[in-house]
C-alpha cells in the first residue's frame, strides 16, 4: 500500500481502523507465536493507537523510506515490536514472510526494533527510556529546516521510571517543539509485575502538565477517542503535547489480558488457537 | 611541566574548530551546560540557532544529538569526558548501533585535569569508548591537533569520540606541520632506531622530552602521536615494531584498555617485541597541580625514559 505522502494518512474511517487494528492483533500473535518468543502484551495494548496514527495522519511513502521530509514515528518502548511490524506489514514495508522471520538470524525483523534493520522504522530501540529524547532531537532537526514534518514518539508507562525521559520532557518544554507529539501506552504492567508493585508512576498526565505540556487522557482502545486525539495533539503548535492512552496489556486476546505473564512470553499451540478464533 | 606562551589546550582547539566548521548549516553543537568549559561555548555565541543547550542531562543530550543526525544534522555534543561515561549506554545502543554520524567530545580527560580531584579525572574513557564497534576515538596532543581533527570529522562518516584536555601544553604541531594529519594515520615526530615511543594527548611532548634526555643515555627513540586510538594504524606499529624492536606506550589514561592495550591487543597477533605501558597504574587520581600528579602518578618524562631503558633491556 503506497501512503499518500501529501495529506498524510491511509485516509481511513473509524470502522476501517478498526478492522486494521484487528489485522495488526492476527499478525503480532502470529508472529510471537512462530518465534516463540517475543513481547504480545504490550504490542496489543499499543496497536490501536499505532493504527489511528498510521490510518489517519502519519505522512510516510513506502517506495522512499529515507524520505527526509517525511513524518516520523519513534517507537521508544522497542521491545513491542510485533506492533510495529505488523503495521509495517500493511502499509506496506514488510511482507509476510518477514513476519514470520521475526526474531531468527538475519530477519529483517529483529527481536527490537532497529532503523539499521527495516525500512520504516525511525528508531533503534530496545533500551527504555531514550525514544522522547531522539524524538527531541528529530523535532529540533525539524524545525532548523522549516519542515512540516511532524515527530510522534511512542512511549510506554513502565519506561517512564527512567530518569532520561524526564529529562528530555524538561528539554522539550524549554525548547517549545510544538512538532513533538508523544503517545504513552498505559497499560499500567511491566516486566516483572503491575506498575503498582514494581514501582508506580503515578498520575502522568499531571507530571507532564508540571513540566508545561499540554495533555489529553482518552481510552486507548476506544479508537474515536483516538483520532479526536491525534487530530488534537496535530494542532498544537506551541510546545510538546501528550496524549496518555489508558489501554489494557494484551487487549484482545481473553487469557493475555492484563496478565503481567504475557509482557513477554509466547502462546503456546493450544493458547495460539484460542486466541486467533479470538481475533477472527 | 611548562606551559607554553602561545597556543592553548586542546580544548581551545576543539572550540576553535567548531568555529571553522560553522559555515556548514548541518553542523550542530549541543552542550550539557559545560560549554564554557569544553570551548562549545564559542560556537553557541556566534550561532545561537544551531546551538542546543540541554542543561545537565547527558543521557538526554546523546539521544537529542541521535536524532538530530537521523535528520541530516551533524552534531558535535561535548561535556566533560566522565560525564560522556554517564551516558556510555546511550552511546551505545542509541548513537553506535544505529551507526549515526554523531561527534562527541569529552573535555578534561585525565589525570592531567588536575585539582578538581578524581571525580573529574576520566582515566577509563579511551578504553570504554574503544569497545564500542564502528566507534572512531581520538585524542589529540595540542590545540593546533585537535582543531585539525576536529574539522577533519565533518567529513567522516560514523560516531566518534575525542577527549581533550583542561591544561595547555607545549605544541608539538605548527600551523604548517598539523595539516598533515589524517584521522587513523599515527604521525610520526621523530624518528629513531632503539625503541619507539607510541604516545596520545598531553603525553606526548612529555615523550618527545623523554627522547631528548635519552639521547644522553646514547638512545635512538622514535616518538609517534597515536591521536587515533582507533581505528589503529596497526601498519606504522607494526613498521617501528619491526624497525627498533620494542615498544613504550604513553598515555594519560589507565593502563588498562586504552593506548597501551590496544597496541598490545594489535601486536600480540604476530609480533614478539617487548612493549612497557606508561600510564594510570590501576587507581584513582586526587586534588593536586597537574605537574604534582604527573609526578605522583609516574607520568613525567623520566618515567617514560625508564620504560624505555626497559624495554631495551628486554629485547
Amino acid at each position: 500500500m503506497h501512503v499518500n505522502k501529501g495529506t498524510g494518512g491511509m485516509g481511513l474511517d473509524v470502522s476501517q481502523l478498526q478492522e486494521l487494528s484487528r489485522k495488526c492483533r492476527r499478525s503480532i500473535v502470529e508472529m510471537v507465536h512462530e518465534a516463540g518468543a517475543g513481547h504480545p502484551g504490550g504490542s496489543l495494548s499499543a496497536i490501536d493507537l499505532i493504527v489511528g496514527l498510521y490510518g489517519t495522519r502519519l505522512r510516510i511513502d513506502s517506495t522512499n523510506p529515507d524520505w527526509n521530509d517525511r513524518d516520523r514515528f519513534i517507537m521508544s518502548k522497542g521491545h513491542a515490536s510485533p506492533a510495529m511490524y505488523s503495521i509495517l506489514h500493511q502499509v506496506g514495508y514488510l511482507n509476510h514472510d518477514d513476519l514470520m522471520g521475526f526474531r531468527t538470524l538475519g530477519s529483517v525483523c529483529q527481536g527490537h526494533i532497529d532503523m539499521k534493520w527495516t525500512d520504516g522504522v525511525d528508531f533503534s530501540a530496545g533500551s527504555l527510556g531514550m525514544g522522547l529524547s531522539f524524538g527531541l532531537g528529530c523535532a529540533l532537526a525539524a524545525r532548523m529546516d522549516g519542515s512540516v514534518r511532524e515527530i510522534w514518539v511512542m512511549l510506554g508507562d513502565g519506561e517512564m521510571q527512567e530518569g532520561q525521559v524526564w529529562e528530555a520532557a524538561m528539554a522539550a518544554n524549554y525548547h517549545s517543539v510544538g512538532n513533538l507529539k508523544v503517545m504513552i501506552d498505559r497499560n499500567r504492567i511491566q516486566n516483572d509485575d503491575f506498575l503498582e508493585v514494581q514501582m508506580e508512576v503515578g498520575d502522568i498526565a499531571a507530571k507532564l502538565l508540571s513540566f508545561g505540556w499540554s495533555v489529553r487522557e482518552i481510552d486507548g482502545h476506544s479508537m474515536p477517542e483516538i483520532v479526536d486525539a491525534l487530530e488534537w495533539a496535530a494542532g498544537i503548535d506551541d510546545g510538546p503535547c501528550a496524549i496518555v492512552a489508558h489501554t489494557v496489556k494484551g487487549k484482545g486476546v481473553s487469557f493475555m489480558e492484563n496478565n503481567p505473564s504475557f509482557h513477554g512470553k509466547a502462546p503456546t499451540d493450544d493458547e495460539f488457537v484460542i486466541a486467533m478464533e479470538e481475533l477472527r | 611541566m611548562t606551559a607554553p606562551s602561545v597556543g592553548g589546550a586542546s580544548r581551545d582547539g576543539y572550540g576553535e574548530g567548531l568555529l571553522r566548521l560553522a559555515g556548514d548549516s548541518r553542523v550542530v553543537v549541543l552542550d550539557a551546560d559545560l560549554g564554557k568549559s569544553t570551548k562549545s561555548c564559542h560556537f553557541r555565541t556566534q550561532n545561537p540557532d544551531r546551538a542546543i543547550s540541554l542543561g545537565i542531562a547527558e543521557q538526554n543530550m546523546m539521544l537529542v544529538a541521535a536524532g538530530m543526525a537521523s535528520s541530516g544534522k551533524i552534531p558535535f555534543a561535548s561535556t566533560f569526558a566522565i560525564f560522556t561515561e554517564r551516558a556510555f549506554e546511550q552511546i551505545r545502543n542509541g548513537i553506535a548501533r544505529a551507526e549515526l554520524t554523531v561527534h562527541i567530545c569529552g573535555s578534561h580527560g585525565g589525570i592531567h585535569t588536575g585539582t578538581d580531584g578524581s571525580s573529574a579525572q576520566s582515566i577509563e574513557d579511551l578504553a570504554i569508548y574503544r569497545t564500542i564497534p564502528g566507534m572512531t576515538v581520538l585524542h589529540p596532543c595540542d590545540d593546533l591537533s585537535a582543531e585539525e581533527l576536529t574539522v577533519q570529522l565533518l567529513d567522516h562518516s560514523g560516531p566518534s569520540y575525542m577527549r581533550t584536555a583542561r591544561n595547555k601544553t607545549p605544541r608539538v604541531y605548527d600551523e604548517s606541520s598539523v595539516a598533515n594529519l589524517s584521522i587513523g594515520k599515527g604521525s610520526i615526530i621523530r624518528e629513531g632506531e632503539d625503541v619507539c615511543i607510541l604516545a596520545c594527548g598531553v603525553m606526548v611532548s612529555e615523550s618527545l622530552a623523554a627522547a631528548d634526555g635519552l639521547i644522553g643515555d646514547g638512545i635512538s627513540a622514535a616518538v609517534v602521536d597515536m591521536h587515533t586510538l582507533k581505528p589503529l594504524d596497526g601498519g606504522l606499529v607494526e613498521r617501528f615494531a619491526s624497525e627498533c624492536g620494542c615498544i613504550v606506550t604513553v598515555e594519560d589514561h589507565s593502563i588498562i584498555g586504552g593506548l597501551g592495550g590496544a597496541v598490545a591487543e594489535h601486536l600480540s597477533a604476530g609480533f614478539s617485541v617487548p612493549i612497557e605501558m606508561v600510564g594510570v597504574n590501576d587507581r584513582f587520581g586526587e586534588s593536586g597541580t597537574p605537574a604534582d600528579l604527573m609526578s605522583n602518578m609516574g607520568l613525567t618524562s623520566k618515567d617514560i625514559q625508564n620504560a624505555a631503558h626497559a624495554a631495551i633491556r628486554r629485547k
